[in-house]
C-alpha cells in the first residue's frame, strides 16, 4: 500500500525543502521564457502568413534590410531576459547548492550512500546499521547524505526530495536533503550503469521518529553483519530480490571504499555480463 | 587462434537471432545492389566518376547519400528503442538488457556522427565553393580522403552488427563503465576506433574548409560579402578545428587505459574519471554548434530566398554567429552540474551557457524580419524553416531552463533532457539539412523534387516529432530517467505509447521523403532546372548551370556586392539583356581524379577491425598500406587535367543561351502583363 501512494510522485509533487524551491524556480523560468517565446512563436506564423506571396493586402517592402532600431530591440530583448535569469541561476545556485547544510533545529542524520552494480547500500554511520536497496528516513530530520561508487558511476537521485548528485568512485559527494512528511518516495540511478542498471531503483520511505527507531532497532536485532567478506559478496554483479539491512557495519567501511583501501566491483566474470531475467522481482 | 586475436567464432551472434538477421539483412542488401551494379555495368562509370572524384559537388552528394542510409540504421534503432519502452512495463520486452544497451549506444553515435556530421558537412561541401566563386575546395584530394575516412568509419560501426558486439555505455563512453573491467568485450573499442577514422576525416574536412573559406574567394568577395552559409560554414570548421583534437585525444586516452594499462580514466590507478568527463564535452558542446551553426546558415539562405528579401541584419547576424562559436567553448561543464562542483562554478556556466540564447535569439528575430514585407512563398524549405523556428523556440527554451543548475539538478539525464536536445538535434539540425537538400537539390542534380510529397514529409515529421518528443518532457518532469530497459511506474506508460505512435509518424514522414525521391527521378525531364535558377535565387551557386560543370564557373565572378547574383539579375532584367558580353574562354585546369581516397579508407578500415580485434599482423598490413597509398599519391607525376576552351565555351554558351530566353520570356510576359493592365 505504501508503495502504491509512492508511485508516480516526482519533481513537481515535492516532499522536502529543496525539491519544493527547485520547482519554483523551474516554473518560474519557464514562465518568465514563455512570456518572450510565445510571442515570438505567434509573430513568427503571423508574420509568414500576412505576407504571404498571393496576400494583395499586405504592404512590401523590399528593401527593410537593417534598422539600428529593431536591431537595439532585438538584441535587448533576449538578453534583459537572459540577465534577468541569470539573476535567478545565480542566486539559487548558491541557496541550492547540495553540499549546504539545511537550516534546522534537529542534528542532520548522517547517511553514506555507496552505488554498486546493480544495487544501493545506505549505511548509517552513527547507528551501525545498513540497509540495502531501501532508505529509511524520519521525516522533518535534515539528510546529510555522503555519496560514492564502489564501481561505475550512478547518479543518486530521489525526485520528489530533490537535487541529484553523481556516486563515484573513489570520490565523496555531499548533499542536503530532507523529507517534510511521511511517505514514500522512489528512489533510482540517472545515469547508465550497465546490464541491470533499470533495476537500480529503491524506495524511500520517510517515517515518523518512532517508526524509525523501532526500524533501527529490528535492523539491529537481525539480518547479517557488514563486514568485508559480506562487502565482497557486494561487489558481484548482481540484482537483490528484495531489500534487507545489515545489522552492524565494520567501522570505517564508506572511508576505506571512498579511500580506495578496498576492491572496486568486479565487473562481469567471462566478459559476458549475465544478468537474471529483470525486473520482476 | 593467436592469427586472429581475439576473433573467434562467437563473434558471431548465432544465439541472439535478432542483431544476426537485420546484420544479415544488411549484408544480403549490399551485396544485391553490388551484384545490380556489377551486372547493370554500372561500376567503371561509379569509379571513374563518383568513387574516386575529388569533384567537391559529388563528395557533397556522397556524403548525403551516406547521410541518409546512417539516418535509416538509426531511425531502425529508435523504432526499436520506443518499441522496448512501450512493451516493458513490468516486462522484459522484446531486447534483453545487453542488446538494448547496444541500441541507444548505436542510436546516438549514428545519429551524431554519421547522420547529422556528414549531412551537414556534404551540403557545405556542394554549396560553398559555389557561393564563394571558386572552382572547388582548397585541398580537393584531401576532401576526398575526408569522405571515404568517415564512410569507413560508418561501416565499422555497422560491422559490429554481425561481427562481435558494440559500445553498451551510450553514445559518450564514460569511465569507469567503459574501462576494460567492467566493458571488456569488442563494443567500446568498435565505438572509438570507428570515431578515430572518421574523425581524423572530420579535422580533415575542417582544415580544408577554413583554408577555403579564408583563401579562395572570388575577386571582390569580402568577408562582408560571404552569404551567410559560408559564415556559418566558416564558425562551424573553425570548430572542428578548435575541438576536434580533443575527441581524438580524449579518446586515444580511453584507448591506452583499455590496450596497454595505462590509467588516464581508472580511479584506482591514480586516474580520474571526472576527467574523461570534462575532456569529452570541451568537444561535445561545441559539436552541438558545427551541427547547428550551419543549419542557421541555410535558414538564412531558405528564408531570404523565398521571402524575395536580402537576409535582414546581415552584419548582425555575422556578430551573432560569431559570438555562437566563440561562447560555445565555454559552456561545457553544464553537462555535469550534478557532478558536485561548487555553486560559484555551476552558476557562472550556467550564465555562460545561457548567454548563447542572446546571439540565438537574435538570429530568429533577424528571420521574422527577414520575412517582414515581403513575398513570401511556402515552398517546402520554406515550411521546413518556419516549422524549425516554431519548434526550435520550445527547444532553445527547454535548453535555457536546464542551463538553471538547481532546475537541472532534477531535470539532468531525465527523459525531459533527452527531449530537449532531440528538440534541437531535430528541429534545428535535421530540420535545416531538409530544408538545405530540397532547396540545393536542383542546383546539384538538375531537377526539383517533388513539392506535394516534400509537403507531406514535411508535416508527418513536424507532427511525429511533436507526439514522439512532446511526452518526453512529460515523462521527465514525472522522474524517468533515460536508457531504462524496463519500468514498473504505471504513470509512465501512456506517454510512452503516445511516443511509440509518434515514431511511427516519423515513419511515414521517412516514407514520404522516399517516395519523393522516387517520383521526381522518374519525372525528372518534365522537372528540368533549365536555367540553373529554379528558385529566384540571390547568390552566386544560382549563376551556374544545374548541375554545375566541373570547374564551376567558366570565368570567376567579379564580386561587387552582398547579393551578386540577385544584382546581376535585376541589372538584366533592367536592361533586358545579359549583363555580361561574352567572356574570353580559356582552358581550365582541375585537379584529376584519384582512388588514394578510397584506398586509403579500404585500410583503414583494415586497420580498425584488426585494432579491435588485436590482430596484430594485420594492423602493420593496414598501416602499410595506407602508408604505401599517401607515398604513391605523394609522388604522382601528373595530377591535373586541362578542360580545353572550346568545352568550356560550350558549356557556358548553352547556360547562357538558357538564361537569355528565360529573360526574353520574362520580358515578353511583363509586357503583355502591362499591355493588358492598360
Amino acid at each position: 500500500m505504501l508503495l502504491l501512494a509512492g508511485c508516480g510522485r516526482a519533481q513537481l509533487q515535492p516532499a522536502g525543502p529543496i525539491s519544493d524551491a527547485e520547482r519554483t524556480i523551474l516554473l518560474d523560468s519557464v514562465v518568465i521564457m514563455l512570456a518572450i517565446v510565445v510571442p515570438t512563436i505567434f509573430a513568427t506564423l503571423a508574420v509568414a502568413w500576412w505576407y504571404r506571396s498571393s496576400n494583395p493586402r499586405a504592404r512590401r517592402q523590399p528593401d527593410f534590410v537593417y534598422s539600428g532600431r529593431v536591431e537595439l530591440i532585438i538584441w535587448s530583448i533576449p538578453a534583459l531576459v537572459i540577465i534577468f535569469l541569470g539573476g535567478i541561476a545565480w542566486i539559487s545556485s548558491h541557496d541550492l547548492d547540495p553540499a549546504q547544510p539545511l537550516p534546522a533545529r534537529t542534528a542532520p542524520l548522517d547517511i553514506q550512500v555507496v552505488s554498486l552494480d546493480w544495487k544501493w547500500l545506505f549505511i548509517y554511520p552513527k547507528l551501525g546499521i545498513a540497509s540495502v536497496n531501501r532508505l529509511v528516513v524520519p521525516a522533518g530530520v535534515p539528510l546529510h547524505l555522503m555519496l560514492t561508487s564502489a564501481s561505475v558511476w550512478n547518479v543518486f537521485w530521489i525526485p520528489q526530495l530533490g537535487s541529484m548528485l553523481y556516486c563515484m568512485n573513489g570520490m565523496a559527494d555531499t548533499l542536503y536533503l530532507q523529507a517534510d512528511h511521511p511517505g514514500v518516495y522512489r528512489g533510482e540511478s540517472a545515469m547508465i550503469s550497465g546490464d541491470g542498471f533499470a533495476d537500480m531503483h529503491f524506495n524511500a520511505e520517510a517515517v515518523s521518529q518512532d517508526q524509525f527507531d523501532a526500524w533501527v532497532a529490528s535492523s539491529r536485532s537481525s539480518g547479517p553483519a557488514l563486514d568485508d567478506a559480506a562487502y565482497r559478496d557486494l561487489l558481484r554483479q548482481s540484482v537483490p530480490a528484495h531489500p534487507y539491512t545489515y545489522s552492524s557495519v565494520r567501522a570505517g567501511l564508506f572511508a576505506d571504499i571512498v579511500m580506495l583501501r578496498l576492491p572496486p566491483g568486479e565487473g562481469p566474470s567471462g566478459g559476458v555480463a549475465s544478468v537474471r531475467p529483470v525486473g520482476l522481482q | 587462434m593467436t592469427l586472429l586475436g581475439k576473433l573467434t567464432w562467437q563473434a558471431i551472434p548465432l544465439q541472439e537471432p535478432l542483431p544476426l538477421y537485420s546484420g544479415l539483412a544488411v549484408v544480403v542488401i549490399m551485396l544485391a545492389v553490388a551484384a545490380w551494379v556489377l551486372a547493370k555495368g554500372y561500376l567503371p562509370y561509379l569509379w571513374r566518376e563518383w568513387i574516386t572524384s575529388v569533384d567537391h559537388k559529388r563528395i557533397g552528394v556522397m556524403y548525403c547519400i551516406l547521410a541518409g542510409v546512417m539516418l535509416l540504421r538509426g531511425f531502425i534503432d529508435a523504432i526499436m528503442m520506443r518499441t522496448q519502452q512501450a512493451m516493458a512495463y513490468n516486462a522484459p520486452g522484446f531486447l534483453p538488457p545487453s542488446h538494448f544497451d547496444q541500441v541507444f549506444s548505436a542510436h546516438g553515435t549514428i545519429m551524431i556522427f554519421f547522420v547529422a556530421m556528414p549531412f551537414v558537412i556534404g551540403l557545405m561541401n556542394v554549396v560553398v565553393p559555389l557561393q564563394l566563386g571558386v572552382r572547388d575546395v582548397a585541398f580537393p584530394t584531401l576532401n576526398s580522403v575526408s569522405f571515404w575516412l568517415t564512410a569507413a568509419g560508418a561501416l565499422l560501426v555497422n560491422l559490429s552488427l554481425v561481427i562481435g558486439q558494440f559500445d553498451r555505455t551510450g553514445w559518450l563512453p564514460y569511465p569507469p563503465l567503459s574501462e576494460l573491467r567492467y566493458s571488456p568485450g569488442v563494443g567500446v573499442d568498435y565505438y572509438c576506433w570507428a570515431l578515430q577514422i572518421s574523425g581524423i576525416g572530420t579535422l580533415m574536412t575542417g582544415i580544408n574548409f577554413v583554408t577555403t573559406i579564408l583563401k579562395l574567394r572570388a575577386p571582390g568577395m569580402h568577408y562582408t560579402r560571404m552569404p551567410m552559409f559560408c559564415w556559418t560554414a566558416l564558425a562551424s570548421n573553425l570548430l572542428i578545428v578548435a575541438a576536434f583534437p580533443v575527441l581524438t585525444a580524449t579518446l586515444a586516452m580511453l584507448l591506452l587505459d583499455r590496450y596497454v594499462g595505462f590509467h588516464f580514466f581508472t580511479d584506482t590507478g591514480g586516474g580520474n574519471s571526472m576527467m574523461f568527463m570534462n575532456l569529452i564535452w570541451a568537444w561535445g558542446h561545441p559539436e552541438v554548434y558545427i551541427l547547428a551553426l550551419p543549419a542557421f546558415g541555410i535558414y538564412s539562405e531558405v528564408v531570404s530566398t523565398f521571402s524575395n528579401k536580402p537576409l535582414f541584419g546581415y552584419r548582425s547576424m555575422i556578430y551573432a554567429t560569431m559570438a555562437i562559436c566563440i561562447i560555445s567553448f565555454m559552456v561545457w561543464l553544464h553537462h555535469f552540474f550534478t557532478m558536485g562542483a561548487g555553486a560559484d562554478v555551476n552558476s557562472i556556466f550556467g550564465i555562460a551557457s545561457m548567454i548563447i540564447a542572446v546571439p540565438t535569439g537574435v538570429k530568429i528575430f533577424n528571420w521574422l524580419f527577414t520575412m517582414y514585407g515581403g513575398y513570401v512563398r511556402f515552398s517546402t524549405p520554406m515550411l521546413w524553416s518556419i516549422g524549425f523556428i516554431v519548434t526550435f523556440a520550445i527547444g532553445g527554451m527547454t535548453g535555457v531552463l536546464l542551463a538553471v543548475p538547481p532546475a537541472d539538478f532534477q531535470l539532468h539525464n531525465s527523459l525531459f533532457l533527452v527531449a530537449h536536445f532531440h528538440n534541437v538535434i531535430i528541429g534545428a539540425v535535421l530540420f535545416g539539412v531538409f530544408a538545405g537538400y530540397i532547396y540545393w537539390f536542383p542546383k546539384a542534380f538538375g531537377f526539383t523534387l517533388d513539392e506535394r510529397l516534400g509537403k507531406w514529409a514535411f508535416w508527418l515529421w513536424l507532427i511525429g516529432f511533436w507526439v514522439a518528443w512532446g511526452p518526453g518532457y512529460v515523462v521527465g518532469l514525472e522522474g524517468m530517467t533515460r536508457r531504462l530497459q524496463h519500468y514498473d511506474v504505471a504513470e509512465w506508460r501512456p506517454w510512452l505509447l503516445v511516443a511509440e505512435a509518434g515514431v511511427f509518424i516519423i515513419l511515414l514522414g521517412i516514407i514520404a521523403q522516399i517516395a519523393q525521391i522516387v517520383v521526381s527521378v522518374r519525372t525528372r525531364e518534365q522537372r528540368r532546372d533549365v536555367t540553373g535558377d529554379p528558385w529566384d535565387g540571390r547568390n552566386l551557386e544560382w549563376s551556374t548551370a544545374s548541375p554545375p560543370p566541373s570547374f564551376n564557373f567558366a570565368v570567376l565572378p567579379d564580386v561587387t556586392d552582398q547579393e551578386p547574383y540577385w544584382d546581376m539579375k535585376a541589372r538584366a532584367r533592367e536592361i533586358g539583356q545579359l549583363t555580361r558580353p561574352e567572356p574570353q574562354y580559356e582552358p581550365i585546369h582541375m585537379p584529376r581524379n584519384t582512388p588514394t581516397g578510397f584506398v586509403t579508407a579500404f585500410f583503414a578500415v583494415i586497420t580498425g577491425f584488426a585494432l579491435i580485434w588485436h590482430i596484430w599482423w594485420l594492423v602493420l598490413l593496414g598501416l602499410l598500406g595506407a602508408y604505401a597509398t599517401f607515398v604513391v599519391f605523394a609522388w604522382r607525376d601528373h595530377d591535373e587535367e586541362l578542360i580545353p576552351a572550346e568545352e568550356v565555351a560550350r558549356l557556358d554558351r548553352a547556360n547562357r543561351a538558357a538564361r537569355a530566353a528565360a529573360l526574353a520570356h520574362r520580358q515578353l510576359r511583363r509586357e503583355s502583363q502591362l499591355e493588358s493592365r492598360e
